[in-house]
């Protein structure tokens, strides 16, 4: 009773939006009913607040409980000499930037060796570095000491550089999610938020990456989504400056950048007359490169600092993908052998041109019809155009189009539910080589629970959004490629690779996820396409 | 209305089961090594020398039952890895096979609680089910102490469950045969044991066919008792079995203080004894001294009288004779879980050489009359909360420290934020009830029984006031913990560094014994109240 007790309320709410529709069916006991609840909700002392932000607070300590326990398990490079991984590389990066001057970060100097992990993200992440750095260097000064420390692991700096990761994601994730549900999803129930909010920060993929293996995409991702919420509460100033943090901070972030140039020129060309709409694009711009700016000062001393800064950040010798990457160089490459084939050059210039005629479609459909979701959509879109054709992409980076899919939770719960167990799938070697095999069962396994949540039917929900563009999946496709992924998953764990081949079965669970991949772009594609316009301000105020 | 809501129940044990694959590689304790090595004895030693080994320190000192279960286990340890029950070999042995395995073990024999949990909650409303089932599967308590530390308590609480819910249906025999198999388990939980023999004895025993009755029970539990002790009466060891079972000379607390009488009583002493030496009484120094954090055995009292076992037993059974006497007069089987969990209390409160740990065994079945009454939701927050809180100690590594705090923090802010909305719920029910006039106005039940004084005006003001679950002192004393945890953890070791190592788990153990007190008065109390439940039974 007492779910539908709150959907009773809830739909008093929702009542304004769908109209007579529902009244018809709204006893007169509504009235009588309402008395006590509008009295419980007029409590906001803590702890009894609303139903809304208590759950909505209970989800996000959850979701930070989780990633604790994640932070308990093994990390990248643990124990793994000589060249250690990833742990390793933050924590040197926070050793050089504690330890050198700004101007000699990405310099190779004697006390900065650029061969042992030397720092190749953009300035924000040196900055986050050097106050981590900081940090940790007050508590243990020995684990970030200049060229002794090199591959220092001790238990309490690991839960140190552990915590570091736990408070970026508490102070830029969590609050970035919530605005962006609060957005996005202003105008539906609040039992279908906080089951949105519970898809964003209890997704596997962004968990073991960030507090298993150890990084910071919650950083670079929370600003994207922070900017994604700006945009869309039409702050489009500091969607600008969010975004340029973002990229500054992660290079990855430019899977994005199709989307938000788009969708802000679309913006900005709906104007009344041209000249306001320069006037937009100008503004726009000038954000930006003051944002640039700011970052960048400390490098902007002369032409070569800033080249040197560039080249770090572009490195074109790492080739056209690692390992096995569930994309289209890497899924097409048992037909064709395209490392072999071009030469590096080529293979870059081809990179780019797939790439971007990849996001056109998706571009030109928000500069001619912006909308707030199909800029979701389009972020979607442009990430995985990114992924798929793009120079250099690794197995990690399907965290980008990962993101975009979690924030569309109410909008496409199917392709939600389905689409990110098969993304974290794709990470699986990367995952067993850092020994997160527990966490990522377990992860998994809690995902396929949170996405049915009992007292939650999201097939109810997604019917009363709309009805017209939701196409049910049908039963024999989920059930047939669920089984494909369980056969990978006892092939990979239980059967010796043969000799000749010994990596087949990675190979395997690449080209599988990567033909999940392919349908789920071409049909997210056709849906923003078939997304109406959004009505504009004026014609709401109307 | 539906009844049966096993898919929730299996929602929430598989959650659950998810945060306890995560918590796999945290801090275990030794009692890890003590299983092990019981896997080890009762699989290469023959039955007649399971209470003699003495291969390592820790011998078994479980009753049969348990080492029987131990024996089941190493059918399975030894496919898995040989060495873990080598009874040599693999001394102090945990690779990482091993932990999992134990580990796994722990999580699977925890569906005998889910089992026990589902088959008393089956016939309950469908939202008290939901927040009963909660307040288990996601109890901070058996979690850390299960699941970190290491031990089998889910397992043998589903035990106690399912008597429980035999007497809560009637079925006496069954009720009884669960109970002594539970004993038969683990020893500690015959605390009950009373409580059990009178309320069977008056509410089993009676009618003109009142002695066929007590021999069917009586040779039930007889023959469950023989067939665990039997084999070693055979061998002629049972004084070897008790002497191992009932250790009386590791002293009347353990190194922490459980936070029970004994603790306030040890405290008084300390605190007698130096306020003496100040004023220059010449004290004997106590043989036990307070180094390493380790309080130790503290039956060195200096100013108040020492305490045998002897003292502390009969002092449980005098707490608990009240309630033998209300059974005697009244048995009625709605009522029995508090009973039990009234007599678990105070086996807690007074009882020699308690290890905190033994808070579960009266949390978990306090949990079963979560929604009752508003009364029994709030001491339940209460009491959980503080005997949760007073675990702390058991997991002293920093890696977990975010973890026992964030599972306490969250389970008691939900379980509270549930209960309001629940109580809200039932009031609002009530409300249209009585207002659509079909239905005489119900008694507002739920404010009866903590807001008295607002009954006159309930039709006005019923709503979110009478539904606030703690009263503000309670809310006091548990934000009280906040700075009681801060000082021991942060504030000590800064102030005082080295000095005065045991301070902190004192200082813990006091402040948690004064709210423990306090509930074990609440629940005696509540032994003498009519049960809320079938007043409330009325609304669904």
């Amino acid at each position: 009773m007492a779910v539908q007790e709150g959907e009773i309320r809830e739909e008093e709410e929702d009542e304004a939006r769908v109209g007579s529709r529902k009244r018809k069916g709204a006893p007169r006991r509504l009235g009588k009913r309402k008395e006590p609840t509008a009295a419980v909700q007029e409590e906001w002392r803590w702890p009894y607040c609303s139903r809304y932000r208590s759950t909505c607070f209970l989800v996000m300590g959850f979701a930070f409980l989780l990633r604790v326990l994640v932070s308990l398990h093994s990390y990248s490079g643990a124990g793994t000499r000589p060249k250690f991984g990833d742990y390793e590389a933050q924590r040197h990066w926070m050793e050089i930037t504690v330890h050198t001057p700004v101007a000699e970060w990405y310099r190779n100097t004697t006390d900065n060796d650029l061969t042992w992990w030397g720092l190749d993200y953009p300035p924000v992440t040196a900055y986050q570095s050097f106050v981590h750095g900081w940090m940790i260097h007050a508590v243990e000064p020995e684990a970030v000491a200049l060229h002794s420390s090199r591959g220092y692991e001790s238990p309490s700096s690991k839960i140190l550089m552990r915590w570091t990761v736990l408070s970026s994601d508490m102070l830029v994730f969590f609050p970035a999610a919530l605005w962006f549900i609060n957005e996005f999803y202003s105008k539906y129930r609040e039992k279908q938020r906080v089951w949105a909010l519970a898809m964003v920060l209890l997704h596997p993929a962004l968990m073991l990456i960030d507090h298993g293996h150890f990084q910071y995409n919650c950083i670079s991702l929370g600003l994207a989504i922070a900017a994604a919420a700006a945009v869309i509460s039409e702050r489009r100033l500091l969607a600008c400056v969010l975004f340029s943090l973002s990229l500054n901070h992660k290079q990855m972030s430019a899977y994005y950048a199709p989307a938000f140039l788009a969708h802000l020129l679309g913006r900005c060309f709906q104007s009344k007359n041209l000249f306001q709409a320069l006037f937009g694009v100008i503004e726009l711009g000038i954000t930006v490169i003051l944002t640039f700016t700011v970052c960048w000062w400390p490098y902007l001393e002369s032409k070569e600092t800033a080249l040197e800064l560039l080249s770090r950040l572009a490195p074109m010798q790492r080739g056209l993908y690692e390992d096995y990457v569930a994309n289209f160089w890497c899924g097409t490459a048992m037909l064709f052998k395209w490392k072999q084939q071009f030469a590096m050059g080529t293979l870059a210039k081809l990179a780019l041109g797939a790439t971007i005629s990849a996001c056109l479609p998706s571009m030109v459909q928000q500069i001619y019809a912006p909308s707030r979701k199909g800029f979701v959509y389009s972020m979607l879109n442009c990430s995985l155009a990114f992924y798929f054709f793009s120079y250099q992409v690794h197995e990690k980076s399907v965290l980008l189009p990962v993101i975009p899919v979690s924030l569309l939770a109410i909008e496409e719960p199917q392709v939600v539910q389905w689409f990110i167990p098969f993304a974290t799938f794709s990470m699986l070697p990367l995952l067993l080589r850092d020994g997160l095999l527990l966490p990522y069962i377990a992860l998994m396994l809690l995902f396929f629970l949170i996405s049915r949540f009992p007292t939650y039917s999201f097939e109810r929900s997604v019917a009363t959004s709309h009805p017209r563009l939701t196409r049910q999946l049908p039963t024999g496709f989920v059930v047939s490629s669920v089984l494909g992924a369980g056969v990978l998953h006892l092939m990979y764990f239980g059967l010796q690779p043969p000799r000749r081949y010994p990596y087949l079965f990675e190979a395997l669970i690449m080209a599988y996820t990567f033909a999940h991949f392919v349908p789920l772009a071409l049909y997210m594609n056709w849906k923003q396409w078939s997304l109406p316009r959004d009505v504009t301000v004026k014609q709401k105020l109307v | 209305m539906r009844t049966s809501n096993s898919h929730e129940l299996l929602w929430m044990v598989a959650v659950s089961t998810c945060i306890k694959l995560l918590l796999v590689p945290s801090y275990h304790s030794t009692d890890f090594e003590v299983h092990r090595h019981w896997m080890a004895i009762t699989s290469s030693l023959p039955l007649e020398e399971w209470y003699l080994d003495e291969t390592s320190e820790w011998t078994l000192d479980y009753p049969p039952f348990f080492a029987w279960f131990e024996r089941f286990l190493a059918l399975f340890a030894s496919y898995v890895d040989p060495r873990m029950v080598d009874l040599v070999g693999g001394l102090n042995y945990s690779s990482e096979t091993v932990i999992l395995f134990h580990r796994v073990t722990v999580m699977a024999a925890d569906s005998v609680l889910y089992w026990g949990l589902w088959r008393f909650c089956r016939k309950f409303p469908i939202e008290k089910q939901r927040i009963v089932y909660a307040a288990v599967a996601f109890s901070p308590g058996l979690l850390m102490v299960d699941h970190v530390h290491f031990q089998y308590n889910g397992f043998l609480l589903g035990i106690l469950l399912l008597s429980l819910s035999c007497l809560r249906e009637g079925r006496n025999v069954m009720g009884g045969f669960w109970f002594s198999v539970l004993v038969c388990f683990k020893h500690l939980f015959a605390v009950a044991g009373p409580i059990y023999f009178v309320y069977l004895l008056r509410h089993h025993c009676r009618g003109s066919s009142w002695f066929a009755k007590f021999f069917v029970l009586g040779s039930t539990v007889l023959s469950v008792v023989g067939v665990a002790f039997g084999p070693f009466i055979y061998y002629g060891q049972m004084g070897q079995v008790l002497k191992r079972l009932f250790p009386f000379g590791r002293g009347l607390c353990h190194a922490y203080w459980a936070p029970n009488f004994w603790s306030l009583y040890n405290t008084t002493d300390k605190v007698l004894a130096a306020a003496l030496r100040l004023l220059g009484v010449d004290l004997p120094t106590p043989k036990a001294a307070m180094t390493g954090g380790l309080v130790g055995d503290s039956s060195g009292h200096v100013v108040l009288p020492k305490v045998t076992p002897a003292v502390t037993g009969l002092l449980v059974l005098v707490a608990m004779l009240p309630c033998m006497i209300r059974i005697w007069r009244k048995p009625r089987r709605s009522e029995v879980v508090q009973w039990i969990v009234y007599s678990y209390i105070c086996g807690y409160m007074f009882g020699w050489h308690v290890h905190e740990k033994a808070a579960l065994h009266f949390v978990v079945p306090l949990s079963l009359l979560i929604v009752d009454s508003v009364e029994a939701s709030v001491d339940f927050v209460f009491i959980s909360t503080v005997s949760y809180y007073s675990l702390f100690p058991l997991l002293f590594e920093g890696k977990e420290y975010p973890i026992k705090v964030l599972l306490l923090f969250l389970y008691t802010y939900g379980i509270t934020i549930y209960q309001t909305h629940y109580f809200g719920d039932l009031q609002a029910r009530q409300l249209n009830e009585s207002g659509d006039g079909q239905t005489e106005p119900v008694e507002p039940t739920v404010s009866k029984s903590s807001f008295s004084a607002s009954k006159v005006n309930w039709k006005v003001d019923y709503s979110f006031q009478e539904v606030e679950l703690i009263g503000s002192w309670k809310k006091l004393y548990l934000c009280g913990l906040i700075p009681v945890e801060l000082y021991s953890q942060f504030l000590h070791p800064f102030v005082f560094k080295d000095r005065l190592p045991f301070v902190p788990l004192m200082l813990i153990s006091v402040y948690c014994a004064v709210g423990l007190f306090y509930s074990w008065a609440k629940q005696l109390r509540a032994c003498f109240k009519e049960s809320k439940s079938e007043v409330l039974s009325k609304v669904h």
